[in-house]
């Protein structure tokens, strides 16, 4: 069996990969995919604790998992709506060029 | 795998039958054990996969071939004329003459075109749609896996290929192929919701996700009919919702506008020739089967026989008998009914299907707590038992009947009358 | 996960996708590897015993919001490439640096700790039918404001979403076709203004 670090591991690299996506890209739609990706490696965390028996055998991990899913597709629709609100204002997706609150 | 025993209805316990009727009910099942004999004991749960995708793979792909030439010789005569009739007896061998065609076909790809994602289309579009047949319960004791979210996963799978319509819309760098693509992924995932909501009432009175659970808490007789979920309100009202959005999900008349040859040529399938589009083809009928099988084990009870005499026959026999009506029924929808445009088909999904399909589960509801707190006597009192079911099913059939009703008429009081401009 | 070497494969996969997710030039080529990492969660998930969380995943990640990154990515002419001179330019060094200096400050906290090291899982189940009697009993609150939160953000993205421009049924014509050769329309029919691009009415399509 994978010992729990490696999960802890996997879920970590995620964790940092989305990050430094989330930073470093120009694009809005990108960056909310790094997000998206930083969510993912939480939940990845919350069930690989669970499974190892962390905290018992209740199934909270995977109580907590379903909510965080569940918000962060209401997250996600949202966000890319308003990409699309500015999108249609500023004519651009490029996050250096909505950086006024001007217009 | 639980194993489920078979009953016995014949009624004077004739063994010799019995046995002979439950041995050929089996039989699928005896012979893939005894093939799994020739294979060594640690590599038996890749054997059993392996020989359930065989079988899996080789009975659809064969559904596949005669759903095609059944369903053109059938719209040809819904339409007044033969269907094709010249490549075999009353040209039941067309499909090999289309399986040459497709396979010598010159491979055309653009040349804009984004080749990996045009190569990569019609897998994406095959492959998870192949995954959903494996919970679906064939017969008794016969369905490939046996997952306690079964119907989750099949879900999952449906929808993991809505990803291939879009990779081959815009892969093709065609304006026609994108907009085709851009309506079919918002028909799939706007009818997704109604899919799913329909489908809920049943897994609420079944209690249950898993396929199997469900097919064997429609099993037993009432009157000597079968306790199919059809048969109450909320199921008919449900396989009915099902139905309509399962004929939009695989993009069927009369919701094929994305791929509808007469307005946008083939939509997403435009620049796909050869075998690629035989594959998208595939793909297509695939999921048609897929969840027509879904309907049959939730809605039309799955491998049980419809009257009690009748159960003497196999269960994979009834499966897919009922399988072939509901095909025979999409193809007659097919023929019969217009094709919707692309608003109409956005606004029945979302103002009409989803708000019924809520009320549906609301009347799920109230049939599931009328029959606990006034339960039903025993069949041997028939009277009685209509006396307490009758109220019930007066009251929910009632709920939908005008939650349908007042929708229809709500909606249709926004339409103006047609104005007409003729030419001068 | 039954051993490693699956595990492994997972794993190299997800990170692989979620890279190229994160680097790639093209946005909908970085869409599409994401749904391929959101897909490759879900196969962690199946190997620890959490299927319901896996297809869960696979049904709101690969199925509604890689679609809804598409869309937008689509509708936001995503199509056009960020200029980049190469692939090993400054901000690829960037974002390794990033990378390791978040995965370092992450995991040197996490396995200093003894409670990470375990190797036997217990013989966790999560049958569908406790997770329903957890949401319906332990977790009631939290589910009633998921679905509040949920018709919320349905609402308000379309509301967010929504075009501006009154809700006409709009017809493209072009001008030299003229008004009087279509009939049998209840809409009006107008011809194409001369400043509209194609992107605006595909979003009336």
């Amino acid at each position: 069996m994978t010992p729990l670090s490696y999960y802890l591991g996997l879920s970590g690299l995620l964790f940092a990969v989305g990050f430094a996506g989330a930073v470093t890209r120009r694009n809005a739609v990108i960056v909310l995919l790094g997000i998206e990706f930083m969510l993912n490696a939480a939940n990845m965390n919350f069930i690989a604790f669970w499974r190892y028996g962390v905290s018992g055998t209740a199934p909270t991990g995977i109580m907590v998992v379903i909510f965080s899913i569940a918000i962060a597709a209401a997250e996600a629709a949202v966000g890319l709506a308003l990409i699309i609100a500015v999108y249609r204002h500023r004519q651009t997706t490029q996050l250096e060029q909505i950086d006024s609150l001007k217009g | 795998m639980k194993e489920v025993a078979c009953k016995s209805t014949w009624p004077h316990g004739r063994h010799a039958l019995d046995s002979l009727m439950t041995m050929l009910d089996q039989i699928f099942v005896t012979i893939k054990q005894w093939l799994l004999t020739f294979i060594p004991e640690n590599l038996h749960p890749i054997g059993s996969a392996l020989l359930s995708i065989v079988a899996i793979i080789s009975v659809f792909g064969t559904a596949f071939a005669l759903t095609t030439i059944l369903e053109r010789k059938g719209l040809g005569r819904i339409q007044n004329r033969y269907g094709p009739n010249r490549v075999g007896p009353c040209g039941f061998l067309q499909p090999i003459a289309d399986a040459v065609k497709m396979l010598t076909k010159e491979d055309i790809v653009p040349y804009a075109a984004d080749k990996v994602l045009h190569y990569l289309a019609p897998i994406v579009l095959t492959v998870p749609i192949w995954l959903a047949f494996a919970v679906l319960p064939f017969g008794r004791n016969m369905s490939a896996i046996d997952l306690d979210a079964g119907i989750v996963f099949f879900f999952a799978a449906g929808s993991a290929s809505e990803l291939a319509v879009f990779m081959a819309g815009w892969s093709s760098h065609n304006k026609y192929s994108l907009i085709g693509a851009m309506r079919g992924i918002a028909q799939m995932i706007s009818y997704e919701v109604p899919l799913v909501l329909s489908t809920i009432p049943v897994l609420m009175l079944s209690g249950t996700l898993n396929l199997n659970e469900i097919v064997n808490a429609q099993s037993g007789f009432a009157f000597g009919v079968g306790k199919w979920n059809v048969l109450t309100p909320w199921g008919a009202a449900g396989f009915l919702l099902f139905m309509i959005a399962a004929t939009a999900e695989s993009n069927r008349a009369p919701f094929d506008l994305p791929e509808g040859e007469s307005e946008i040529i083939a939509g997403y399938l435009t620049e796909y020739s050869g075998f690629k589009y035989a594959l998208f083809f595939l793909g297509e009928y695939l999921g048609l089967f897929a969840v027509t099988g879904l309907a049959v084990t939730l809605f039309l009870g799955g491998w049980n026989a419809p009257l009690a005499f009748l159960s003497v026959l196999p269960s994979w026999f009834w499966f897919f008998a009922k399988f072939g009506a509901l095909i025979a029924v999409f193809i007659w929808a097919r023929g019969t009914v217009p094709r919707l445009r692309f608003d109409q088909l956005l606004n029945f999904a979302w103002k009409f299907l989803v708000p019924l399909a809520v009320v549906n589960l609301v009347v799920a509801g109230i049939w599931h707590f009328a029959s606990v707190s006034w339960p039903a006597p025993s069949l041997s009192r028939p009277l009685e038992y209509l006396e307490t079911v009758a109220p019930r099913w007066l009251a929910c059939a009632g709920l939908f009947f005008a939650a349908y009703e007042i929708l229809g008429r709500v909606l249709s009081l926004k339409r103006a009358p047609r104005t007409y401009r003729y030419a001068e | 996960m039954p051993n490693k070497i699956t595990f492994c494969l997972t794993a190299i996969f997800t990170l692989s996708a979620a890279v190229a997710a994160m680097r790639l030039r093209n946005p909908v080529h970085c869409a599409l590897s994401a749904a391929l990492a959101f897909a490759g969660l879900a196969v962690a998930f199946l190997g620890l015993d959490a299927e319901f969380i896996g297809f869960a995943q696979i049904l709101v990640y690969v199925g509604a919001i890689s679609i809804l990154t598409i869309f937008t990515v689509l509708l936001t002419r995503g199509s056009e490439v960020e200029q980049r001179a190469a692939i090993f330019s400054r901000s690829w060094i960037t974002g390794i640096a990033i990378t390791i200096g978040v995965t370092g400050a992450i995991l040197l906290p996490v396995f200093s700790s003894s409670l990470s090291f375990k190797t036997a899982p217990v013989a966790a189940s999560a049958p569908v039918q406790s997770i329903g009697n957890e949401l319906m009993t332990r977790y009631l609150l939290p589910l009633e404001v998921m679905g509040l939160l949920l018709t919320a953000a349905l609402v308000g993205a379309v509301v967010i979403a929504m075009s501006d421009a009154p809700d006409k049924k709009r017809l493209v014509v072009p001008a030299s076709v003229g008004r009087a050769s279509v009939t049998g329309f209840s809409s009006e029919v107008l011809p194409a203004k001369a400043g509209t691009t194609n992107q605006r009415e595909l979003t009336t399509v």
